[in-house]
């Protein structure tokens, strides 16, 4: 039997009957419509969400000093003083899967400028500090290694502080501004990053030597974290394993005992926040995947109807020399035809409907071509699944009986 | 000698209704040649339908021999006489049996849809020469559901001769028509006969159409009660003729 025959005879009896075609169609393209808009939302949300962490340093690793206990009392992670300079040269020079580190301390207060202030944080840092937590300097130049040894009273401010202090668009490299007394001079302005996943604005700080900062602002010798960069996103678990035998050696923490350090991966972070929007992917994708069920089930019920409804064309087709097969690939086809083009329509108006969310809810979506492709092989093997039933059921007809059935 | 087409031998059928057997048909012998218009009579329950159906390839004798074209049908399995009635038999139904909502020239391309040697083009060209045979060639592409009865009969005449059957079958092809769209059919059957010498049987109860033909068998209690030759063919058309014209 000629295909492209078969194929005209299910396109014919199709288009005998559109609207009964375009009801059967809907349940597939309400069904499609819904899984390509839903996992659109979900992958959206899931990958603005790795953006922004990306933008923080997806391969950043961060060591904080861990809750420890004096004498019964839990003291809080800030007020622990166990993270010692030594423990980020340590660091820097001896974990392995590290390409860069550096210690990090920081004070809040008003920063003034002329009669202009503003409440900021002020971070004190080494100058790999911009690799580690993807910074950039868009005027200026970043302090230097002298400068950190020298406690110099550089600093380079975020977009949001040349916003605030410098109202009248001077130009903020070489001023001077104060930050609790001391004067700082402006070396350089990063560039914007924006606010991040948790809406913290990511512009709004100072960052100068850390020698500086401890000495002449906090008055301290112990620092308050490091942070590091993993040589790449996947080698970030062996970099933690690594750093923690360093910590757990030079703290002296015995086998059994507790770390007094915590050692934390932005990858964890985004795992974390992952697991989030993934669970609400799969939520999304239950919920159209029930549709595109409910949809294949009015392609069956509709195509089982129909094949009682046209006995007497099944007989009249089997009289003039249609075999079974050739009427059980009729109704497959017509049933494919339909899933497939009801799965067509579908995909079209789940894009339209994703944008329209993009649009009109500012939610941000993500379109992946599998998601594109997994409807189809969806739309078809439903087509094939319960579309088979019904024409193995016309396929069976014996022509007599079908001829003169009423 | 003319062709033979088909040929009976010890036609028998029976069936199993519950725990009876049922003997439909009881031993028929004919034969019928190329060219005949034969008739086939009987009342209901005479055992007619059910050698239509063997004679038509639709079912199979419990026992005895049925030759169509040479062919012998009894041991053929479903799709072998599925093509075999593509290729060689032609049906006409009572109630037309056209498909809904398609235009006539797609109805009387169907058989040749199923038959995969003959090209989209060719299938076309003899769709509309059968069409115009049964002269409706200026309606190509009326719908089924937009014409008339004997319009849709006609239909139905132009597909059983698309295939360029052997035999036409057809069975109380006018018994769903008013008696002047009756004459008209049975008219375009007579001609086909007469001038094209196409081999027809004509299945019906009703015994003035047996005057029509060129052969009446009459069957009673699955058995052949009557098998005559008709020597004074009644025309149809000068019947027709006759009959006061419709407004």
């Amino acid at each position: 039997m000629n295909f492209v025959n078969l194929f005209k005879i299910a396109f014919r009896a199709l288009s005998g009957n559109k609207f009964r075609g375009f009801l059967t169609m809907l349940g597939i393209i309400i069904g499609v419509a819904s899984v390509i808009t839903m996992l659109a939302i979900g992958q959206g949300s899931k990958k603005s969400i790795q953006d922004q962490i990306s933008t923080m340093g997806s391969n950043m690793i961060n060591i904080r000093p861990g809750t420890g206990q004096f004498g019964g009392v839990r003291q809080s992670a800030s007020s622990m003083q166990t993270l010692k300079l030594e423990d980020y040269e340590a660091i820097r020079d001896e974990a392995e899967y590290i390409s860069a580190a550096t210690p990090e301390v920081s004070s809040s207060g008003q920063v003034i400028y002329g009669a202009n202030n503003s409440p900021t944080t002020v971070y004190g840092v080494a100058p790999s500090y911009l690799d580690i937590r993807k910074h950039t300097v868009a005027q200026g130049d970043m302090f230097t290694d002298a400068e950190v040894k020298t406690s110099a009273k550089v600093c380079l401010v975020g977009q949001t502080v040349v916003d605030n202090l410098f109202t009248n668009g001077e130009d903020p490299v070489g001023q001077t501004i104060r930050f609790n007394k001391i004067p700082f001079r402006i070396i350089g302005v990063l560039t914007s990053k924006g606010d991040n996943t948790m809406g913290m604005d990511q512009d709004d700080l100072i960052i100068a030597p850390y020698t500086t900062v401890q000495k002449r602002i906090l008055a301290i010798t112990y620092i308050q974290s490091i942070a590091v960069s993993a040589v790449s996103e996947d080698a970030t678990e062996d970099a933690i394993s690594s750093i923690e035998d360093l910590l757990r050696v030079r703290h002296k923490i015995g086998a059994n005992d507790e770390d007094d350090f915590n050692v934390r991966s932005q990858k964890e972070l985004i795992s974390m926040m992952s697991s989030t929007t993934d669970m609400m992917t799969v939520l999304l994708a239950c919920i159209a995947g029930i549709s595109l069920l409910v949809g294949g089930i009015g392609i069956m019920n509709i195509m089982y109807v129909s094949v009682t409804e046209r006995t007497r064309e099944i007989g009249l087709r089997m009289s003039i020399g249609a075999k079974g097969r050739d009427i059980l690939m009729q109704f497959l086809i017509e049933a494919i035809l339909l899933s497939v083009t009801g799965g067509v329509i579908g995909v079209i108006l789940g894009i339209g409907s994703a944008f329209a969310v993009k649009n009109i809810m500012a939610w941000p979506i993500d379109i992946q071509i599998y998601t594109i492709v997994l409807s189809f092989i969806v739309c078809t093997a439903t087509g094939i699944f319960f579309g088979w039933y019904p024409a193995k059921k016309a396929s069976y007809l014996d022509p007599i009986e079908a001829l003169r059935y009423e | 000698m003319a062709k033979e087409i088909i040929r009976v031998e010890n036609l028998k059928r029976d069936f199993v209704v519950g725990e009876e057997i049922v003997h439909a048909l009881r031993g028929l012998d004919f034969t019928i040649n190329e060219g005949e218009f034969v008739t086939i009579m009987g009342t209901s329950g005479s055992g007619k339908s059910t050698l239509l159906n063997i004679l038509g390839c639709l079912d199979t004798p419990t026992q005895g021999e049925y030759y169509l074209d040479g062919n012998s049908v009894r041991l053929m399995g479903k799709n072998d006489r599925a093509t075999l009635r593509n290729r060689k038999i032609g049906f006409i139904f009572q109630s037309y049996n056209l498909l809904p909502k398609t235009t006539a020239i797609e109805n009387v391309e169907l058989p040749l849809m199923y038959n995969s040697s003959v090209s989209a083009k060719e299938r076309h060209e003899r769709a509309i020469k059968s069409l115009n045979e049964v002269g409706l060639g200026d309606r190509l592409n009326h719908k089924s559901n937009q014409m008339s009865g004997g319009q849709q009969q006609r239909v139905a005449i132009a597909r059983a001769l698309v295939n360029e059957p052997v035999i036409i079958l057809a069975d109380e092809a006018t018994g769903n028509l008013d008696t002047r769209t009756s004459f008209e059919i049975l008219t375009l059957l007579q001609r086909m006969h007469q001038q094209e010498h196409r081999t027809i049987i004509f299945v019906t109860h009703n015994p003035e159409i047996a005057q029509f033909s060129s052969r009446n068998i009459v069957i009673r209690d699955g058995r052949i009660k009557e098998d005559t030759y008709n020597s004074d063919i009644k025309s149809a058309k000068s019947v027709l003729e006759t009959l006061p014209k419709e407004n």
